[in-house]
């Protein structure tokens, strides 16, 4: 058996479940730390960039698993869901830090959002994250049949988005944030050429 | 000149950290689970602990983390130092760290910070006024504005390698600005020397203006006729202006500048109303009279 094979095979042993456990489990001890007053000197803005960066992390994953069985044959296709879903918790909990724990006035939320360009962009890429979120289960594959791959095809424009939004908040020229936005590119390169190539063919 | 201002600060709340600290761990058994929150205001003058004031710093030099500063300006060299102060003044030359230490009446000054970024410290600095340094040096008549620089050392500086900025870091003021008693050159906090990450041997402190103002590590000052670049200002005009005023009215263009976080206040710190000139109104305010802050902020 190739390696490939063999990993591929180990890797069907692995129930969802445990992906959707270990991913929830750095949110866990993130807010144990703050809770406790151990996780940093301004733990609301740590909870805001950990949040912020698993989840664009998670969101980089989904977009990896496609073309890493194509280069590589390693088959992560089985947990991409939870991949997904764990990166809408993060992003989820970390627009409720900063709506609850950050902002904190709801007067200022709504003008945030609108004046605030990076919170625009950040709020869009949420708000095409929901449907996607929403349809993550076999039902909605079932019933929505082919409308269910145009749907999900907003996490390219929701993923970038996000990454756009890092490198709008960062303050002077930061090389971070413009890195994960140019894998995003990147990946998104990778796919849209693979699909365009798939609709030829 | 020591003492031209008084600090409005209760002289109670001052120096002597360990019974500082004392006082906020009665308090803490709620601030350690993060409840601690209480509605201060921002006028409230309980001085920040030395824990919090240099863990969380911004100095880009050594990273963009609010923690790298303190994890990696030990690297920095701060001894010997010297200061060269150049320009429109009679006596220009490099000034020895501890010439000028010796010729300076040190005092206590307790001076609330407030970040760009809206949050805000109070801070109990050991420094004295700019005024006497730059007499020092004798300022010349037809100086205008004073222009400072921070220590480059990429070898000792490991954010320098990274185009975050344009390297040194710079900053200036009106000459007026620079000779207001509450300026002044602080070179200790909580009666301690002041330690690298906070901005050793000597840093400036401007507390009606955002932190970014008061330049760290300061290796050069110089007196001109015209308004010097500002690093902040240089990356970003539309964002950062040359006053750069702590002014509630006149926002950040990605965020609110009405309001700010006392550090210190754990995970469920209230915001507070941020003060025009950070409270120091009073003493600052006739220094822009028919000024436009909007135009000049
Ligand atoms: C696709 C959705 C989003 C992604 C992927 C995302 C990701 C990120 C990342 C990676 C950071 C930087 C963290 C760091 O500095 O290490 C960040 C910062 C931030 N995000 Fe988001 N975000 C999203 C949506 C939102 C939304 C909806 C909001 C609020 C309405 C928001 C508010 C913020 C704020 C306030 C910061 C911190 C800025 C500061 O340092 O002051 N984000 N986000």
């Amino acid at each position: 058996m190739r390696s490939v094979d063999r990993l591929n095979a180990l890797l069907k042993q692995v129930p969802a479940v445990a992906v959707y456990v270990a991913g929830v489990l750095p949110a866990i001890w993130l807010f144990w730390q703050a809770i406790t007053g151990t996780l940093s000197i301004e733990p609301i803005k740590s909870l805001e960039h950990e949040t912020g960066e698993l989840g664009l992390q998670l969101l980089i994953a989904t977009l990896l698993v496609t073309p890493l069985r194509r280069f590589t044959g390693i088959n992560l296709l089985r947990l991409r869901r939870a991949l997904g879903l764990l990166a809408f918790f993060y992003i989820a909990l970390h627009l409720l830090i900063w709506l609850l724990l950050d902002v904190q006035d709801p007067a200022m939320i709504w003008a945030d959002v609108v004046k605030r360009p990076y919170i625009t962009v950040g709020m869009l890429g949420f708000v095409l994250l929901v449907p996607l979120a929403i349809t993550s289960n076999n039902r909605s594959i079932r019933v929505l049949g082919r409308r269910w791959h145009a749907l999900h095809r907003l996490a390219y424009v929701a993923i970038p988005l996000g990454g756009l939004h890092f490198v709008m908040q960062a303050k002077g020229l930061q090389i971070e944030p413009l890195v994960y936005l140019g894998v995003i590119f990147g990946l998104l390169f990778v796919r849209l050429s693979a699909l365009k190539r798939r609709r030829l063919a | 000149m020591a003492n031209r201002w008084k600090s409005d600060l209760r002289e109670d709340s001052v120096t002597d950290e360990a019974i500082y600290l004392n006082r906020r761990a009665l308090l803490g058994g709620m601030a350690g689970v993060g409840f601690a929150g209480g509605a201060a205001a921002a006028s409230e003058m309980e001085p920040n602990s030395w824990e919090e004031i240099t863990g969380y710093n911004n100095f880009y030099e050594f990273g963009t983390g609010k923690e790298d500063p303190a994890r990696h300006a030990a690297d920095m060299t701060v001894s010997p130092w010297s200061v060269r102060i150049d320009g429109l003044v009679d006596r220009p030359a490099d000034y020895a760290f501890e010439d000028i230490l010796s010729k300076m009446v040190v005092e206590e000054r307790i001076y609330r910070l407030r970040c760009v970024e809206a949050w805000s410290m109070v801070v109990p600095w050991m420094g004295s006024e700019l005024a006497d340094l730059l007499e020092l040096a004798g300022v010349q008549s037809n100086a205008r504005f004073v222009a400072f620089e921070t220590l480059l050392r990429p070898a000792e500086m490991r954010g320098v390698s990274s185009p975050v900025l344009e390297w040194p870091y710079v900053e200036g003021l009106r000459l007026d600005e620079a000779m207001h008693p509450l300026t002044i050159m602080a070179t200790g906090i909580y009666g301690r020397d002041i330690p690298n990450q906070n901005g050793a041997p000597l840093r400036l402190v401007v507390p009606w203006k955002y932190g970014f103002k008061s330049i760290k590590s300061i290796v050069r000052i110089t007196l001109s006729e015209s308004e010097p670049p500002t690093s902040w200002n240089k990356a970003n005009p539309r964002e950062y202006g040359f006053y750069s005023n702590v002014n509630p009215e006149v926002d950040h263009p990605r965020w609110s500048q009405a309001q700010e976080r006392r550090i210190g206040g754990g995970l469920f710190s209230p915001k507070i109303p941020t003060e025009m000139f950070n409270g120091y109104g009073a003493e600052v305010a006739g220094l822009y009279e028919g000024m436009d802050l909007r135009r000049n902020f």
